[in-house]
């Protein structure tokens, strides 16, 4: 057992994984985290006799490239999360400072900004980007710099073991936990037999790879792969490849042809058309009332979190969102024509609420916790909804590095998405596929 | 060859390899990486600077070593000498296949047939998603990128590795452009009709010249692989084909010590301007805008003008 779980009493993840937790031991837990929160002031007390100054979080963010819209509301979201907990003090008696630079959404220059955040801008740890290929290409450094790398990329690549001790995905669901999530409400709900649309790279195959085991276990049948080229502009060559006894259309295309796609898509069926469930990733910071996209009336989407405000929602949700800056139809409360990326991007006010618990669970002061601070994270166990984690209660395995939460389902009715299903995150887990917790610092 | 060139390059050599030394951790990273990259670099000048063949291809070699390198690295498991090799290897064979074809046009035909080329392999990669893990790209196994007990992913070997890597390559840019075969293609670049009336079969010293070029390049990726620790498609696309020529144009196209300090220049210029505004591109395009208008020839082009028979 870590000096940081004797000192906090929480439990290890490796004690529980991969059976879900009992309600026995979720109280236990919260117990423990209540009673370490209790001696919180005495941290804060004596960090603050420490040192003044405030930790520096370095964020690498997509400013440019393809990854642009994420990176702005990424930005926005992480400057109203610090702003948050700098308001409620700071980490330890002491303030947050984000140290924002662009990524480009390049991998290369993510590596680079590691290196400059670590050596350069002083920064106590790493923080920030989405796409895959930004993440695979930067973790190396991170395991080499030993800099503690928080990512919120909804990619497998943490909880597959290919990365690092270092890195670690606490505030955001995998790729994997989402597709499987949703097959049981597409067998039961819309149809058996399921043809899907998807870009032919890694995002597509991720779901291909995923989604069809996940409907076969439910019994039903995946009758059509209709993989698509990602410099296609146009898609109604490839609409008579889908089988004729299908009964959902599963599409998760993305990029700026996704409005055509929809649209031909329309145009292909007329009025009579199978179920259609698609990835909101598809529609991420595009107004669900654009031209071409009144086909969507009547189909189901997957959402990280609901973007528009629901009628049961929590106080805490709706604090959250004004936080950030939200208005109820999921775009800024300053431009309603700037459309969120809203199922995304609680992942980064999540993470830096982690930061906070992990460094106020290891008594961080200074560079030389950072170890420390992976240990505590590493021990986390359950994180119960709240003004911390609004997208919902999560369980994090500190074996795989990975949170696992809700996944909602929404349906378009009136122009708007309004949720229809939730899917708990006992129903997100899988195997471990990695073990991080026995690999060397 | 004077004893001036020998000075400067030898010095600039010794410089370097004090700078391991000198240099606080970040610029020491910095100035790693900076030379990985000068040697692709210097490998599109010998194709472009000194031959003259404008190619928007170069991407493809860089990215050859380096999955050449990672793929033998991932699946056969190999050590790091044999999987550099292995990408230098694949980068030289994809230089000659491509060079055959594409070297049957010129200008700006040769141009769009490197671009295609490298936009084909590109795709490949994606479409072989199984094989390189596609767009995502994936991390080099720890154990290939080890020599004997050097970890060359710490920070001096790494270094030293960059540096070696960039010393043989210039001095054996700057033996190759003193040499016969290389003011040949400095007479290609200048008037290809000319030398061959003059008797030189300039198809195959093109040749010979896109396949050093390819090789270098593959040499840069390969080592890239290995030092980094990352191997992924962006680095095919065609802003890294773009990336080379911007280096060797900043730095002057046609001299050996053009694509280091092109590269150098380009490097802190981007990471300098992040630091005084979110608009930094707009601060590098103006830069650029001047140093074209301004230095034509790029930085040690304008250099030349002192120092008339600089290589």
């Amino acid at each position: 057992m870590s000096d940081v779980t004797k000192k906090t009493g929480l439990v290890a993840a490796s004690d529980h994984r991969p059976a879900a937790p009992t309600r026995r031991q979720a109280l236990k837990t919260l117990a423990a985290g209540a009673g370490a929160a209790a001696t919180m002031p005495l941290w804060a007390r004596y960090a603050s006799a420490q040192s003044a100054e405030p930790i520096r979080i370095g964020f690498g963010k997509h400013a440019t490239g393809i990854g642009a819209a994420y990176g702005r509301w990424y930005d926005r979201v992480s400057q109203a999360a610090v702003a948050k907990i700098n308001g409620d003090g700071g980490i330890n008696g002491r303030m947050v400072e984000l140290v924002t630079e662009d990524d480009g959404t390049d991998p290369r220059r993510a590596a680079e900004l590691l290196e400059k955040f670590a050596n350069q801008s002083n920064c106590d740890i790493a923080y920030g980007t989405l796409f895959s290929h930004v993440v695979i290409g930067a973790a190396p450094r991170a395991g080499e710099l030993k800099l503690p790398y928080f990512v919120v990329s909804e990619g497998h690549h943490v909880a597959s073991g290919m990365l690092n001790r270092w890195t670690v995905q606490p505030g955001i669901t995998d790729v994997k936990s989402q597709v499987a999530a949703m097959a049981p409400f597409i067998t039961d709900m819309l149809g058996k037999k399921v043809t899907m649309i998807f870009p032919d790279y890694g995002f597509g195959y991720d779901h291909r790879d995923n989604l069809t085991p996940a409907i076969e276990a439910m019994g039903g049948e995946v009758v059509g792969k209709i993989a698509i080229p990602p410099t296609e502009t146009s898609f109604t060559k490839y609409f008579p490849q889908i089988p004729r006894d299908t009964e959902v259309i599963y599409h998760v295309m993305v990029g700026p042809a996704v409005l055509t796609f929809v649209k031909e898509l329309g145009e292909f069926f007329g009025p009579s058309r199978p179920e259609i469930f698609g990835f909101i990733d598809s529609l991420e910071a595009v107004d669900i009332n654009s031209p071409g996209l009144e086909f969507l009336e009547g189909t189901y989407f997957w959402e990280g979190m609901p973007r528009y405000l629901q009628p049961d929602a929590p106080d805490y949700v709706k604090a959250y969102r004004d936080a950030v800056g939200l208005d109820a139809n999921g775009a800024s409360t300053s431009d309603p024509s700037d459309v969120s990326t809203a199922a995304h991007m609680f992942g980064c006010w999540e993470t830096l609420h982690v930061i906070k618990a992990g460094m106020e669970a290891a008594g961080y002061q200074s560079k030389d916790d950072r170890q420390a601070l992976i240990e505590a994270v590493e021990a986390m166990t359950e994180m119960p909804a709240g003004p911390a984690h609004p997208q919902g209660a999560k369980i994090f395995n500190g074996k795989t590095h990975q949170v696992f939460g809700p996944q909602y389902i929404s349906k378009v009715e009136g122009g708007k998405l309004s949720l229809v299903h939730t899917a708990s995150a006992e129903e997100t887990l899988y195997p471990d596929e990695v073990d991080y917790t026995t690999m060397d610092f | 060859m004077s004893r001036r060139d020998w000075s400067l390059h030898l010095g600039l050599v010794a410089l370097l390899f004090a700078l391991n030394w000198i240099l606080p951790a970040y610029h020491h990273g910095v100035v790693a990486r900076v030379m990985v990259l000068a040697v692709f670099a210097m490998g599109y000048n010998v194709a472009f600077g000194y031959t003259g063949l404008l190619s928007l291809g170069h991407a493809m070699y860089f990215a050859a070593g380096m999955y050449g390198t990672g793929l033998v690295a991932l699946h056969l498991e190999a050590g790091a000498i044999p999987a550099w090799f292995a990408g230098l290897g694949a980068g030289l064979l994809l230089a000659l296949v491509t060079g055959l074809l594409a070297l049957r046009t010129a200008g700006v035909s040769f141009m769009i047939v490197t671009l295609m080329f490298a936009q084909a392999f590109y795709l490949g990669i994606l479409y072989f998603g199984d094989i390189t893990h596609g767009d995502d790209g994936f991390v080099v196994p720890n154990a290939a990128r080890r020599v004997a007990e050097v970890a060359l992913s710490d920070a001096g070997p790494r270094y030293l590795i960059g540096w070696a890597l960039f010393s043989v390559t210039m001095i054996g840019t700057l033996w190759l452009v003193r040499a016969p075969f290389g003011r040949v293609l400095v007479a290609i670049r200048e008037n290809e009709d000319r030398a061959r009336l003059l008797g030189y079969d300039t198809g195959r010293r093109k040749l010979g010249a896109l396949v050093i070029s390819g090789g270098i390049s593959a040499g840069a990726g390969a080592a890239y692989a290995l030092l980094f620790g990352y191997v992924g498609a962006s680095f095919a696309g065609v802003q890294y084909s773009i990336f080379a020529l911007l280096w060797v144009l900043l730095g002057g196209a046609g001299t050996v010590i053009g694509p280091l300090v092109g590269t150098l220049f380009m490097y802190y210029l981007v990471d300098l301007s992040t630091e005084v505004t979110d608009a930094y591109m707009l601060i590098a395009g103006i830069v650029l805008i001047l140093l074209t208008l301004f230095m034509p020839r790029g930085i040690t082009g304008a250099l030349r003008q002192v120092w008339r028979d600089l290589p």
